[in-house]
């Protein structure tokens, strides 16, 4: 079993990106025997109501079961609040919102009432570092990266949020980690796709230091070649129960 | 057989301290993945005695010592690039001789000067009459001067292999930070330039464009510090590309720009 708690439908505002459509997103599933992906309607993290996505999101994962149906929030904006009830109703794994890409002070006050009531729903709450390397961004494209004091912010201001963090490296993922209280780092799972492999060998090294309980299989797609995630993981010398844990039990645990 | 044409290895007079365990942990990667040949280089002290991409003469010799050693310690796994600076001409085209005549297959430009300057002539002069490749680092679409290096871009690696038009040049990881299109509508038209496919990046579509601006017999599979992001890009190009193409990619485009016998089957 091989849970993708990181991929994306719809076209990205930056760039030509192939195979962004349901049809062959699902195709890349099967390319690389990803059994369940986590999606978000990537236009809309762009929209000024990026809930806006959010219908059509839910739509398209009703027709694909291997589709689960992540849809953004923007807690700046009226009725929120529903967007949790929706997602509840709909059976979504999680919600996500990119403060810095709705124009959120990443730890202002919307974001901390959101994440109390991502908490209090027993909601996990997805987040991005970045989407695309920072050094070959259109020149147009200024948002800028989630900062690591974000998430160690974020992880303190409620004691029941959960966050799933994605496109983080291994010098993001150290900060937070032990700048955390054990409790708090517990309420965070890192997503593997923007980690580095061998020869460096950051992800070998974060499950030593860190643990294989807190990191899950996220790839970007279509973003990125989802092979990627794979391939760190095929170049790993883990038991099988954890890499069975990263790519799949983990992430059943946290959405049951 | 597969040609890794952008790997590197560490030495003991570098800053790392776990040099061993980076340079075993290429190899046992690359036997994971199936490597048959390491084409490597090493960039001086990688910024413990001179900046990685303005190393000081003594020590790109020191760096290219100490890959030497790794080649004769490894004759079945690792190839080298000599690794020189053109600020320094009289001292990188001796060590091109003595490093090509120790073994080497191939040149490495670093960002110790930009690519278009008149100083890479003499040194593609002497890739041509040894007939060696020059592996030169690209940043893609370089927009400004970055801290610590002279970076080139694909432009003006261009003009230089107009100016070499029978010495084969790679344009070092595509994925490696910038703006690839940029890179690849440069050197479309620039048939001595090859793209190296290494890098972090593994941007959906790159490989696509890759393929339609340079064909496949333009394309050279690599790693440089990320072999999971190679090994992806390989799985992804062997259900986009034909058997025959993607044995270009593997290894006979490598084998037909590094001098005769470089690798087993070759």
């Amino acid at each position: 079993m091989r849970i993708d708690c990181n991929a994306f439908l719809g076209a990205y505002p930056w760039r030509k990106v192939p195979g962004t459509s349901p049809d062959a997103l699902g195709q890349a599933l099967e390319r690389t025997r990803i059994d369940v992906a986590w999606v978000t309607h990537l236009p809309s993290l762009f929209w000024r109501d990026p809930t806006a996505g959010n219908a059509w999101l839910y739509e398209t994962a009703r027709k694909d079961k291997r589709l689960k149906p992540v849809p953004t929030v923007h807690p700046g904006l009226a009725q929120w609040e529903q967007v949790l009830g929706d997602a509840a109703t709909a059976g979504a794994p999680a919600i996500r919102c990119d403060p810095l890409y709705l124009g959120l002070e990443p730890t202002g006050g919307e974001m901390r009432v959101l994440a109390a009531a991502c908490g209090a729903a027993r909601m996990p709450l997805v987040l991005a570092v970045r989407l695309e390397d920072g050094r070959q961004r259109h020149p147009n494209d200024h948002v800028a990266e989630l900062p690591a004091a974000a998430v160690r912010a974020l992880i303190r201001s409620d004691a029941d949020v959960r966050l799933v963090v994605t496109h983080a490296d291994r010098a993001f993922i150290e900060e937070v980690h032990f700048g955390s209280t054990p409790e708090e780092a517990r309420r965070i799972w890192w997503d593997i796709s923007w980690i580095w492999g061998p020869p460096e060998d950051h992800l070998a090294t974060l499950l030593d230091t860190i643990g294989a309980e807190r990191f899950v299989f996220g790839t970007g797609q279509p973003l990125r070649l989802p092979e990627t995630s794979i391939a760190k993981l095929d170049l790993l010398d883990v038991p099988r129960e954890q890499r069975e844990a990263i790519e799949s039990k983990n992430l059943q645990e946290l959405a049951a | 057989m597969l040609v890794d044409v952008h790997a590197h290895f560490y030495h003991a007079r570098t800053p790392r301290a776990d040099w061993r365990e980076r340079n075993e942990s290429r190899l046992a990667a690359g036997a994971k993945i199936g490597i048959t040949i390491h084409v490597a280089s090493i960039l001086g002290s990688f910024g413990l005695t001179s900046p990685t991409y303005f190393p000081s003469p003594r020590d790109v010799t020191a760096g290219n010592d100490a890959l030497l050693a790794l080649q004769r310690a490894h004759p079945d796994r690792i190839r080298g690039y000599v690794c020189v600076n053109p600020n320094y001409t009289a001292h990188a085209r001796a060590e091109i001789v003595r490093c090509l005549d120790a073994g080497m297959i191939g040149i490495k430009l670093a960002a110790s000067r930009r690519a278009d300057d008149p100083l890479l002539d003499p040194i593609a002069s002497l890739a041509l009459e040894r007939r060696v490749p020059v592996l030169q680092h690209i940043w893609q679409h370089r927009r400004r001067d970055w801290p610590g290096q002279e970076a080139s871009d694909a432009v003006e690696l261009c003009t230089l292999a107009r100016r070499h038009p029978d010495v084969a040049f790679i344009l070092a990881h595509i994925g490696g930070g910038g703006d690839w299109q940029h890179s690849l509508h440069a050197l479309a038209e620039v048939p001595n330039v090859y793209v190296d496919l290494s890098g972090s990046g593994v941007d959906g579509g790159m490989l696509e464009a890759c393929v339609a601006s340079a064909g496949a017999d333009r394309l050279l599979w690599g790693s440089d510090i990320t072999m999971d992001t190679g090994w992806a890009k390989l799985r992804f190009l062997e259900t986009l590309l034909s058997k025959d193409e993607i044995a270009l990619v593997r290894w006979k485009n490598a084998a037909r720009i590094f001098p005769a016998g470089s690798f087993p089957s070759d």
